[in-house]
């Protein structure tokens, strides 16, 4: 296995550059604002990611956490792909990235839709790790469950 | 270097038993894998080692030739089996200086073994007319320490809450030793059972016991040693160690998976009341009640993992064969090695002890920032295998104020080039994280 599939230089940006990262309020006392905390139980690595919304578009998503690379990684690939967009669109993307990562190396991402999260294709090849780039995604896709915005369907990670 | 000479008449350091670590690696198919087109560095014996040839062709040798129920047949194939499994138990009770037999349960784990004696606790604090050493109720005491496997702690947090009693434990130093300095305040009275890990699995320290042994006959309470780490490493003799119990598992000691050892003083065992109903540890059944069969089978509801057990009567001569006096040696001089090659690390943090001296080789770090995941990972891509995470031991990792730690661990066929390709893997981690 070549080690550089899996740390691409994206995704070792994003661990070393986080974008985004920190939990905030709401700019519009308006929004509903919901938070979800994922650990996985195997490694410890945890992550809190909070969603700002009206119902319709995701105003904003913020995270803070501690973990390995990848999981930080995708977390900050999260804020940027998902923030300010409308929540359907949000759960799509949402979609490709858990059928990326479920895919065991055999799916090919589609860029347009996941941008720097397609640097994950490599991680989707080693069993052990995909838990770490889903666990931002699924404390994600809950907090958005809490704050009244749809769900996409159920995934396993 | 300068070199000390021993007085004359003091052991030297010839006289340690030795052994050929080439030979012992042949003994061992699976040093002739690659791990991504490497040779295999394996480092991860704390979480299970590796089997011989001698104890994989007795795991076969069972099944293809004496394959049979133990304790109920009166056919040959029954009593060839039978023998089997027994003569693995006596085998075991040697291998720890066990004054009986009859004091060793055969169970999947450590984990299961130290559940028996924790529900035995629970069965008894329900049934007024139980052994008053194990009932357990409002104003009793259970001391664990925040070293612990979560496997010595969870069974006695649920202990505690189905029975009321309280939980209580010893602290860490900085250092990674026990801290004793409470032991008057923390073992007393009140105190009914005292569990502790001998070796840690996670930062390598070797609890001297003694003092808590102690302490523990004055206040009238029973000693639990998890013994997971320290049985497949170091001579263990359970009349010297002056325990109530202790607990290993085969897989860490070249045996198989599913097979453990719960070793217990004869009288104490007599006097636990079952934990598992079934089969094969009843006296008699009538459809209004039972009565139990002495121990070893009162604790052995089922039919038990025979070929593992047999197999790992076969890991113990072979542990035996080589002597385990020699394995604690050449692991200690591991340790050393390894302690200085990683002390040369730049921005390497060792949690633990930092000496040779009252640990195993069992060596947690971390590297800089990088995560532990991250620091596995790039060292399995060169072919060195060493665990990552919390290692079932959480309130350590909270202790020293960490989510996770990476963990090398040595045994007996651990060579100082493996320690090399480990030091030179962290070299190449930083390269990547940097």
């Amino acid at each position: 296995m070549q080690l550089d599939q899996l740390y691409q230089e994206i995704i070792l940006d994003h661990y070393k550059r986080p974008h985004g990262r920190g939990l905030r309020d709401a700019d519009d006392p308006g929004d509903q604002v919901a938070e979800a905390h994922h650990v996985n139980p195997t490694c410890g690595d945890e992550v809190t990611v909070r969603v700002a919304t009206d119902g319709t578009v995701l105003h904003d998503i913020s995270y803070d956490g501690m973990g390995c690379s990848i999981s930080q990684a995708s977390a900050s690939v999260l804020h940027e792909l998902l923030r300010g967009r409308g929540a359907g669109e949000a759960f799509e993307v949402h979609e490709a990235f858990v059928e990326l990562m479920s895919g065991r190396g055999q799916v090919t991402p589609d860029e347009d839709v996941l941008g720097d999260g397609v640097a994950f294709a490599g991680v989707a090849r080693y069993p052990a790790r995909v838990k770490c780039a889903l666990l931002p995604w699924m404390a994600f896709k809950d907090a958005a469950a809490r704050a009244g915005v749809g769900v996409s369907p159920e995934v396993k990670a | 270097m300068t070199s000390i000479a021993i007085p004359s008449g003091m052991p030297q350091y010839d006289d340690v038993p030795r052994f050929d670590v080439a030979r012992v690696r042949a003994d061992f198919p699976i040093f002739d894998r690659e791990i991504n087109g490497h040779p295999l560095v394996y480092l991860d014996s704390a979480n299970t080692s590796h089997k011989p040839r001698q104890v994989l062709d007795v795991l076969d040798e069972h099944y293809a030739r004496h394959n049979a129920n133990v304790s109920r047949s009166v056919h040959t194939l029954g009593t060839e089996a039978t023998e089997a499994y027994e003569g693995a138990r006596a085998k075991i009770a040697a291998f720890i200086n066990a004054p009986s037999v009859d004091e060793v349960v055969f169970t999947k784990n450590s984990t299961e073994a130290i559940n028996i004696v924790a529900y035995a606790f629970s069965n008894a604090s329900l049934r007024p007319d139980a052994d008053p050493r194990f009932r357990l109720g409002p104003g009793d005491e259970v001391v664990i320490s925040e070293m612990e496997h979560h496997s010595n702690i969870v069974p006695w947090q649920l202990l505690c809450e189905r029975t009321g009693a309280t939980l209580r434990w010893f602290p860490v130093t900085d250092q990674g030793r026990l801290d004793e300095s409470g032991l008057e305040d923390l073992v007393t009275e009140r105190t009914k059972i005292v569990s502790l890990v001998h070796m840690s699995n996670i930062l390598g320290t070797v609890n001297a016991t003694s003092r808590i042994t102690a302490r523990v006959r004055e206040v009238g309470a029973l000693l639990l040693l998890d013994c997971s780490q320290s049985v497949p490493h170091l001579p263990i003799d359970v009349v010297d160690l002056d325990a109530d119990y202790i607990v290993f598992t085969g897989h860490k000691m070249c045996g198989p998976t599913g097979i453990g050892v719960l070793w217990g003083r004869g009288e104490l065992l007599a006097a636990m009341p079952p934990v598992f109903g079934g089969g094969s540890m009843i006296e008699t059944v009538t459809m209004a009640g039972s009565t139990f069969a002495a121990p070893p089978a009162r604790f052995e509801a089922g039919t038990p993992p025979i070929a593992e057990a047999v197999a790992l009567g076969a890991a113990v001569d072979y542990l035996t064969g080589i002597g385990m006096q020699a394995i604690q040696w050449h692991e200690k001089e591991l340790t050393a090695y390894a302690l200085d090659a990683l002390g040369s690390v730049p921005d390497l943090r060792i949690f633990g002890p930092t000496v040779p001296v009252g640990r195993g080789g069992t060596i947690s770090f971390a590297l800089g920032d990088v995560h532990p995941h991250d620091v596995g990972q790039v060292l399995d891509s060169l072919g060195v295998q060493v665990r990552v995470g919390h290692h079932c031991a959480k309130p350590v990792c909270s202790r020293f104020g960490v989510p996770a730690m990476t963990r090398a661990s040595f045994y007996l066929y651990t060579t100082t080039e493996e320690i090399d390709a480990l030091v030179a893997g962290l070299e190449q981690v930083r390269k990547v994280f940097d």
